[in-house]
């Protein structure tokens, strides 16, 4: 299509077609298209109507899963789970026999660590919305729509991450009432969440290549047996340096590790460290290890997701 | 541009498809006219779901052309887009979402604007019935109420084409014929419909015209009525009570027959043979029974169902109506001899037998004609079932 107005005839369904049957054509009422209608089609025209129209169909789904939200507030506290009660179990029950040296309280290590696994473990969220999506024929409708298609994977990772700040708000409340307080200032504790959340983005690519290489919902939640052990082998629980030599060399290379060794930096609490290369430079790895993870599997994400053409 | 849109909204030719070792699609032919509701009808796994993926740009095609309103699927698909309304088999709507917030998102995704999305949002709850509903959670509709907001979201631009996969699969009867009064409505207002199914009854309700496709390309393309007589026309059809009465049967039966022998079931004491004048020579027959004093058990005009046109058409390869009547005896017959692969062999020699004396294959066929009379004389209800059954005998 060339540009601009010249487009127009052939642009607008309603007066290429034409057909005066179709009285409930929203474009179409009587005689012609109603003027009011007429920026509502421009998909077809100028670069700058695409990009609007990339940026409202993101904004549309992301509402869409806001209201998801809104309409059953239960599913944050379902995904949350399993974190909720790992904290109940590592501060209250084991944690008086966890000893990460130093004469540091275990509650201060672990619960960064806890907001570092549920980062890791939201990949899950995204692959399962993912497959549903997919399951359901929701995929295929958007897909047969004018809509931009880039938007099905923005406002999944814009949803993703809105998502993701709600469970790191809920995870903190809990935080605070069983008595972790971070020390760092208020930029620093901004710049721990920030890195956080960063870490839940990077996993959204893997969450959404691997929802659409699965083929069901059943095959989905089988990928916990991978979303496990990313999130606990690695520094969440116990500084690596505690393991044996060949599982602590995995743990210290996990990427979650590194945002978990970091943060807990930022919010001055304990920082266990095996004086490791990556332990040491734990800082930069929190920002290259998820800048890593998106330069790898965005490319394989999207690659994915043209492949639904074939 | 939009010059072959004038007459057919939906042109295919010679569309390909592969995966992996299988040809899905192989060569598919098809022209939906403008308005009119076409069913492509086929067994599993035929290629029509396929098919349909290609057509409503989901799916690029290996080879082949294809035009949708108008429009190049493979090299225009975004023109393509805004002229469809795509339901697939499973109701592509949000769960959580009320139907009226459904309709909104899907009409701010069409692109249209706030105002207009929500105007159109209300007029399509009230075109489909769905007011009532509008402000409930989806996920407590019932699966035609699923169905028909599926339907509404695939109607928010009033596409010029519509597909439908298997609209109705899953649905109670209620459901079903809610659909149906829905694919109606919208085939009135002037929407084309081209609608898979391999419900033979749904495809004969909705179609103006039937596209049979078997292994991945178009068998036949018709009107359902055109399907039907060239499996045969109507047959007469008479149960008498007594076995003593069957000789007054066969020839109050062979007068409206007009030279063609009458088949007899002794076992079942039924006549039937095929006829022109339908009513006519029932009403004679009727009354030729009646005078000679035989005690009639039923006596009707039996037609030939979709399902026969189907099991016909597909049961035997793809080589066309014509050529593929030929070959049918032979393997009516392999499968009368071993009992093995009965579905198809049978499939072929029950209809061949129903068909008798129509086309040249058919009169071959009339080998097989007597225990394909066993089936023909079930009634409406023949299915592949029926032909296994016969098989056992």
């Amino acid at each position: 299509m060339s540009s601009g107005i010249g487009s127009g005839a052939d642009g607008h369904p309603g007066s290429a077609t034409g057909t005066p049957t179709r009285a409930a054509d929203p474009r179409a009422t009587g005689a012609g298209p109603r003027p009011a209608d007429a920026p509502a089609f421009p998909a077809e025209e100028g670069g700058q109507r695409r990009l609007y129209w990339a940026v409202a169909d993101c904004l549309t789904i992301v509402g869409r899963d806001l209201t998801h939200l809104l309409r059953q507030p239960s599913l944050i506290l379902w995904q949350l789970g399993f974190p909720i009660v790992s904290v109940l179990l590592y501060v209250y029950v084991f944690g008086s026999a966890m000893n990460v040296g130093g004469g540091a309280d275990y509650k201060d290590y672990v619960m960064p660590g806890m907001f570092a696994m549920t980062m890791a473990f939201g990949f899950m969220n995204t692959a399962m919305s993912v497959v549903v999506e997919k399951d359901r024929g929701v995929t295929d409708r958007f897909r047969s729509m004018p809509m931009a298609r880039s938007a099905v994977v923005t406002g999944r990772g814009v949803s993703d991450v809105l998502h993701a700040a709600i469970d790191l708000a809920v995870m903190a409340v809990i935080a605070l009432i069983v008595g972790w307080r971070s020390d760092g200032g208020v930029g620093a504790t901004l710049y721990a969440f920030a890195l956080l959340l960063l870490l839940r983005f990077s996993l959204i690519w893997i969450g959404v290549w691997l929802g659409l290489l699965v083929p069901n919902q059943e095959a989905a939640g089988n990928l916990f047996a991978i979303a496990f052990p990313f999130g606990t082998i690695s520094s969440v629980f116990t500084p690596p340096s505690l393991m044996p030599d060949w599982l602590g060399t995995i743990a210290t290379w996990n990427p979650v590790s590194a945002t978990a060794n970091e943060i807990r930096d930022l919010y001055g609490n304990p920082v266990p460290s095996g004086g490791s290369w990556i332990e040491d430079h734990a800082a930069t790895m929190a920002v290259v290890w998820p800048l890593l993870i998106t330069a790898v599997f965005l490319p394989l994400a999207v690659r994915r997701y043209q492949a639904l053409n074939r | 541009m939009a010059t072959a849109s004038s007459e057919y909204s939906v042109l295919a030719e010679g569309l390909r498809k592969r995966y992996g070792d299988k040809q899905a699609v192989d060569g598919l032919d098809l022209a939906v006219r403008r308005g009119t509701v076409c069913g492509l009808l086929g067994p599993n796994g035929a290629g029509k779901t396929t098919s349909v993926r290609i057509l409503s740009t989901l799916v690029r095609a290996d080879g082949g052309q294809a035009r949708v309103g108008g429009f190049d699927v493979r090299s225009e698909p975004e023109k393509v887009r805004r002229r469809i309304g795509l339901t697939g088999q499973r109701a592509a709507v949000d769960e959580v979402l009320t139907a009226r917030q459904n309709l909104r998102m899907f009409g701010r995704l069409f692109h249209l604007g706030r105002g207009t999305a929500r105007r159109r949002a209300e007029e399509l709850l009230e075109q489909f019935s769905l007011q009532e509903a509008a402000d409930k959670q989806v996920k407590g509709f019932s699966g035609g109420m699923r169905r028909r907001l599926d339907l509404a979201a695939s109607m928010i631009l009033a596409p010029e084409v519509l597909f439908l996969d298997e609209p109705t699969t899953g649905l109670d009867p209620r459901g079903r014929s809610e659909v149906w009064d829905a694919v109606r409505a919208l085939a009135t207002q002037g929407t084309t419909v081209l609608l898979t199914t391999h419900y033979l009854d749904e495809a004969d309700r909705l179609s103006d015209r039937i596209a049979v496709i078997d292994r991945g390309r178009t068998v036949t393309e018709d009107t359902p009525a055109g399907l039907k007589r060239a499996v045969g026309g109507d047959r007469i059809e008479v149960v008498v009570a007594d076995h003593a009465d069957l000789p007054l049967a066969r020839e109050a039966v062979a007068r409206v027959a007009g030279g063609v022998a009458p088949e007899t079931d002794e076992e079942d004491c039924r006549v039937h043979a095929p006829v022109r004048e339908g009513v006519a020579a029932l009403t004679e027959v009727a009354r030729a029974l009646q005078e000679a004093g035989a005690s009639v058990l039923d006596l009707g005009l039996r037609r030939p169902t979709l399902d026969e046109v189907f099991l016909r058409l597909t049961g035997q390869g793809a080589q066309g109506p014509e050529g593929a009547a030929a070959p049918a005896p032979g393997r009516a017959r392999g499968a009368a001899g071993d009992g093995a692969e009965s579905t198809a062999g049978h499939a072929v020699g029950h209809t061949a037998g129903n068909a008798a004396g129509n086309t040249a294959g058919n009169t071959a066929g009339r080998a097989r004609a007597g225990s394909a009379g066993d089936t023909a004389g079930d009634g409406t209800g023949n299915t592949v079932e029926d032909s296994v059954e016969v098989s056992g005998k």
